[in-house]
């Protein structure tokens, strides 16, 4: 219910102008969630806010719950208070010189629509309970914590059950521990209110964990949009690929591609068998990347398998979780993410299996913005 | 960060105008151009008419030399520069003195000193001028009596009615401001310099020298040129000693010009203009000296306490330093003028006069129907300069850093222009802009509201801008999000978090306007007379016993107003 059609948004910068936003479009279908994930300055920031209509964008079109609230062709801008939306800021933006329970009665009370004050007490109640706050209406919020405070920014933004729910980096101020369970919380939440959500957010895990679309952004454009699974395990480009989790990469020279999909690349570590991300040529450059967590070691060397480097052990270690190793080969290191069981130390000799199934070959540092 | 204006924006823009995020920019520097500019322009243009006929006026240039090549010329000049020079260079030495004692060594009892030091802010210029008559006239002033009878001296040894005279009472009055300056100084200075330069074997003299010194030198020089632009301007001193001494100044000129019959608005307006460009030439380097004094700022993120010296045996005499200095310098103008506002008529201290001591002057006052109307219009005119001058201040610095136009550093920049203009010319320049224009509000309080509210722009704008940037730009746009209207968050958001320099801004303008006397000088008359003014006059009536009455009962009420002011704005929920 959020629709957004060449959003184009241009600022100052000191020497010339700056595209923050370069012809995004995209759609966010009733009820889901939807990630704007990128680096800093990659304009996910500026394209909510041009949503929500505190930023004025240049050129585009946007829709929100299906009316038109920007148009440049037709000359149109609806101001952020008349938008049906509920926006969590970053700093959460909340008032300190107003009590919980004012906090969340602002947007009724300054809306169109006027409440009745009994209306205002029950909605103001149901609204702190959903973030599990009932009980602390009376205090000033300059006296909760930075986890509350968060929860009251939620709960402020939800109190006019608004159509659309924006959320600026909500969790970035959080501590990692509140951070995972903020995680849970929000997700249930959405799904619970059944509510149109864009989230944007420069930390993959909560893309990942959170969304069921995501949009990853770079230098203001869109570059590739999916499900988690689709991100993570069918990344196009270079970056879409480095950015999420990490990944190994080894470039080449495109040797051969057979019909289903399948490819063989000539690379200084011997020849790999790998699938295909995006449009190749043969011939051309190209990089395949592997994610560490998908790389086999093995102590002895296997049989029959394709994609088999023989190296040496260069660093163990121990995470808890796992272990993180890396192998060089040749002059090349790879990382690897091995189950702690697995006995390794400096120095040892192994063999490394790429799965051809877990290897894609894409073009060697496509500038974004070619692939969306 | 500024949108781009695309060609279609402007045509966009049309619209807009019905946006009051957008109106309230333009009335807003339509209201600052008209206080600010707008006098200035009739100051400039007066200073070229002549009146050669009854309400014929002719351009000439026969006004500055008038004012700038008669006999008096030189001797206004000398007095002028010895004034001004003498006086900050005075000024400067008790400030730096008393702020080194007090933040760098370890003078006995020194903490306590801050606040007395600066208790002399509260005490009108006026009355800081009659109170050191009272002490140092040479016919009846307290102190020479005291050293005749002492000494038996055959003539008194201090005459108050001399340029010396005003250097003194003018330094004592503006040595908070400097103290206050240098206090700031002392405070961010770095003592790891002093410390290596006695590492390299400096003794306590030679760090002094070498490297204290020469640190403040930055400092202290744009200290001492802003005292110098301060001492040009005032009025005060030069109206009530220079003038029954004939030891005129530049702002002695310029009230001569305006008060002769019939006024020379010509001559005074040529002088004011001369006035206006060494007072804005002075502001200029003092911004400049500021910003090349940065280079020297040895502030850094770190927290640290600057070193102390330690001055052994010798700080007992900064102690008595200190000691002497409140008791002369603060201590005694009061009580002189409590004592004096008891008696009947002037005489010096006896058994005599204690008996003749009463409450006569002051019930005198209550029926005295000058005084209570001046008394109204001072507490009603300083009222409403603080609450008007705060209110717009806070509008305009909203929409200097708030609003994202282009073009608001005009704002920020015309906001600041006042304070180039000394009191006294902004009062000849209101004068040529309402005698000429159709508004009826020359001789009212009216066109006071107007000239106080312009003079203290400056110092609202230092109050509100400081508050405004304190406030996150997410507080209000989430505001917006929320669905309030532009108005909505304004008033319900940035308006109480602005509170606390509100408060401050207010409290400054309040008492800064309830004693103002160089711009009231030439506007108040008659039925718009200020306490300031009728002090003036009466003084120079004689009648200098009320007077001191009339004194004590400004300082009084002074003191309620911002006590009640501050309190009141506590209740309102303040959160400091």
């Amino acid at each position: 219910m959020i629709e957004v059609k060449s959003l184009v948004k241009t600022f100052a910068g000191r020497e010339e102008q700056v595209r923050a936003v370069n012809e995004v479009s995209f759609r966010v279908d009733e009820g889901r969630f939807y990630t704007l994930l990128g680096p800093s300055g990659c304009g996910k920031t500026t394209t909510l806010r041009c949503i929500a209509g505190l930023e004025r964008p240049d050129a585009g079109e946007v829709e929100v719950a299906g009316d038109i609230v920007f148009s440049s062709s037709k000359g149109a801008f609806v101001p952020a208070y008349r938008r049906p939306i509920g926006m969590v800021f970053q700093s959460y933006a909340i008032w300190p010189h107003l009590t919980v329970f004012e906090n969340v009665a602002f947007p009724l009370r300054v809306g169109k629509q006027r409440f009745g004050s009994q209306e205002i007490q029950s909605k103001v109640r149901k609204a702190l309970e959903l973030v599990e706050m009932g009980g602390l209406e009376d205090r000033m919020a300059t006296q909760l914590s930075g986890g509350q405070q968060q929860r009251l920014a939620l709960a402020r933004a939800l109190v006019r059950e608004p159509k659309v729910l924006l959320l600026d980096e909500p969790l970035s101020n959080l501590d990692a521990k509140l951070r995972e369970r903020m995680r849970v919380e929000l997700r249930e939440l959405q799904r619970r209110l059944r509510i149109t959500t864009l989230y944007v957010t420069h930390d993959q895990i909560e893309a990942l964990s959170m969304s069921n679309v995501i949009a990853v952004m770079s230098a203001g454009v869109i570059v590739q949009e999916g499900s988690p699974r689709e991100i993570y395990m069918h990344p196009k480009t270079q970056f879409v690929a480095q950015f999420i989790g990490s990944t190994n990469q080894v470039v080449g020279r495109l040797r051969a591609l057979r019909g289903d999909g399948c490819a063989s690349v000539e690379t200084d570590v011997g020849e790999l068998s790998c699938g295909v991300a995006n449009e190749v040529a043969v011939g051309s450059q190209v990089a395949v990347v592997i994610r560490p967590e998908d790389v086999v070691v093995h102590t002895k060397k296997p049989s029959g398998a394709l994609n088999i480097l023989e190296g040496k052990v260069a660093t163990v270690m121990f995470l808890g979780e796992y272990l993180d190793c890396s192998i060089e080969i040749g002059a090349r290191t790879l990382q690897a993410h091995q189950p702690r069981s697995l006995e390794l130390r400096r120095g040892d000799p192994v063999w490394v299996e790429l799965p051809p199934s877990q290897c894609l070959a894409m073009h060697e540092r496509l500038p974004p913005g070619r692939e969306a | 960060m500024s949108t781009i204006a695309l060609s279609r924006t402007f045509r966009d823009s049309v619209p807009l105008l019905r946006d009051p995020a957008l109106l309230v920019p333009l009335v807003g520097a339509g209201v600052l151009i008209y206080l600010a500019i707008l006098p200035l322009f009739m100051l400039f243009l007066g200073s070229f008419e002549a009146e050669v006929a009854p309400r014929e006026f002719v351009y000439t240039l026969k006004n500055y030399q008038a004012a700038y090549a008669s006999q008096y010329t030189y001797s206004t000049f000398r007095n002028s520069l010895i004034f001004a020079a003498g006086s900050s260079a005075l000024t400067f030495f008790f400030g730096a003195v008393l702020a080194w004692l007090v933040e760098r060594t370890n003078t006995p009892l020194r903490i306590v000193f801050i606040p007395l030091a600066v208790v002399p802010l509260i005490l009108p210029g006026v009355l800081e001028a009659i109170a050191w008559i009272f002490l140092l006239s040479p016919k009846f002033g307290y102190i020479n009596m005291a050293l005749m009878y002492l000494f038996g001296l055959e003539s008194p040894p201090f005459n108050v009615f001399s340029l010396a005279g005003m250097i003194w009472v003018h330094s004592v009055g503006q040595v908070p401001l400097a103290f206050l300056m240098m206090v700031a100084a002392f405070k961010s200075m770095d003592p790891s310099l002093e410390e290596s330069a006695m590492m390299s074997g400096a003794s306590t003299w030679q760090t002094l020298r070498r490297v204290t010194l020469r640190l403040l030198m930055p400092t202290s020089a744009s200290v001492l040129l802003i005292l110098f632009v301060r001492t040009l301007e005032s009025f005060e001193t030069p109206a009530l000693i220079g003038i029954p001494a004939r030891i005129y100044v530049y702002t002695s000129e310029i009230y001569l010009a305006f008060s002769e019959y019939p006024p020379d608005y010509g001559r005074g307006a040529a002088l004011a203009v001369g006035l206006l460009v060494l007072s804005a030439a002075g502001v200029w380097l003092y911004t400049r000296s500021t910003r090349e004094g940065k280079r020297f700022e040895t502030v850094t993120g770190k927290a640290f306490r600057p070193r102390q010296f330690d001055l052994g045996a010798w700080r007992w005499v900064g102690f008595v330093f200190l000691m002497v200095y409140f008791l002369i310098v603060v201590l005694l103008p009061f009580l002189v003028m409590l004592w004096a506002s008891f008696l009947p008529f002037f005489a010096t201290p006896s058994w005599d006069a204690l008996q003749k001591l009463s409450f006569e002057n002051y019930q005198y006052l209550f029926g005295f129907r000058p005084f209570r109307h001046a008394m109204w219009n001072s507490i009603i005119l300083a009222v409403m300069s603080a609450s008007v001058g705060m209110v717009l201040t806070s509008v305009i610095a909203w929409i200097v850093y708030k609003s994202r136009l282009p073009g608001s550093w005009m704002l920020d920049f015309l906001a600041f222009v006042p304070i180039t203009v000394p009191g006294i010319v902004l009062g000849m320049a209101l004068i040529l802009l309402y005698v000429a224009f159709p508004l009826p509000i020359y001789g009212t309080i009216w066109v006071l509201l107007i000239a106080y509210v312009t003079r203290y722009i400056p110092y609202g704008m230092r109050s509100a801008s400081g508050s405004i940037l304190q406030i996150h730009s997410e507080l209000e746009e989430a505001a917006g999000a929320s669905g309030a209207s532009w108005w909505q968050t304004f008033w319900r958001v940035t308006l109480p978090l602005l509170r606390p320099g509100f408060v401050a801004g207010w409290i400054y303008i309040f008492i800064v306007s309830f004693r103002e006397f160089s711009t009231s000088v030439l506007l108040a008359t008659g039925e718009s007379r200020v306490l300031s003014i009728l002090l003036f006059t009466m003084f120079e009536q004689g009648q200098v016993t009320v007077v001191a009455a009339i004194g004590i009962l400004m300082i009084l009420t002074l003191l309620a107003i911002v006590a009640l002011f501050y309190k009141l704005s506590g209740r309102v929920g303040l959160q400091t």
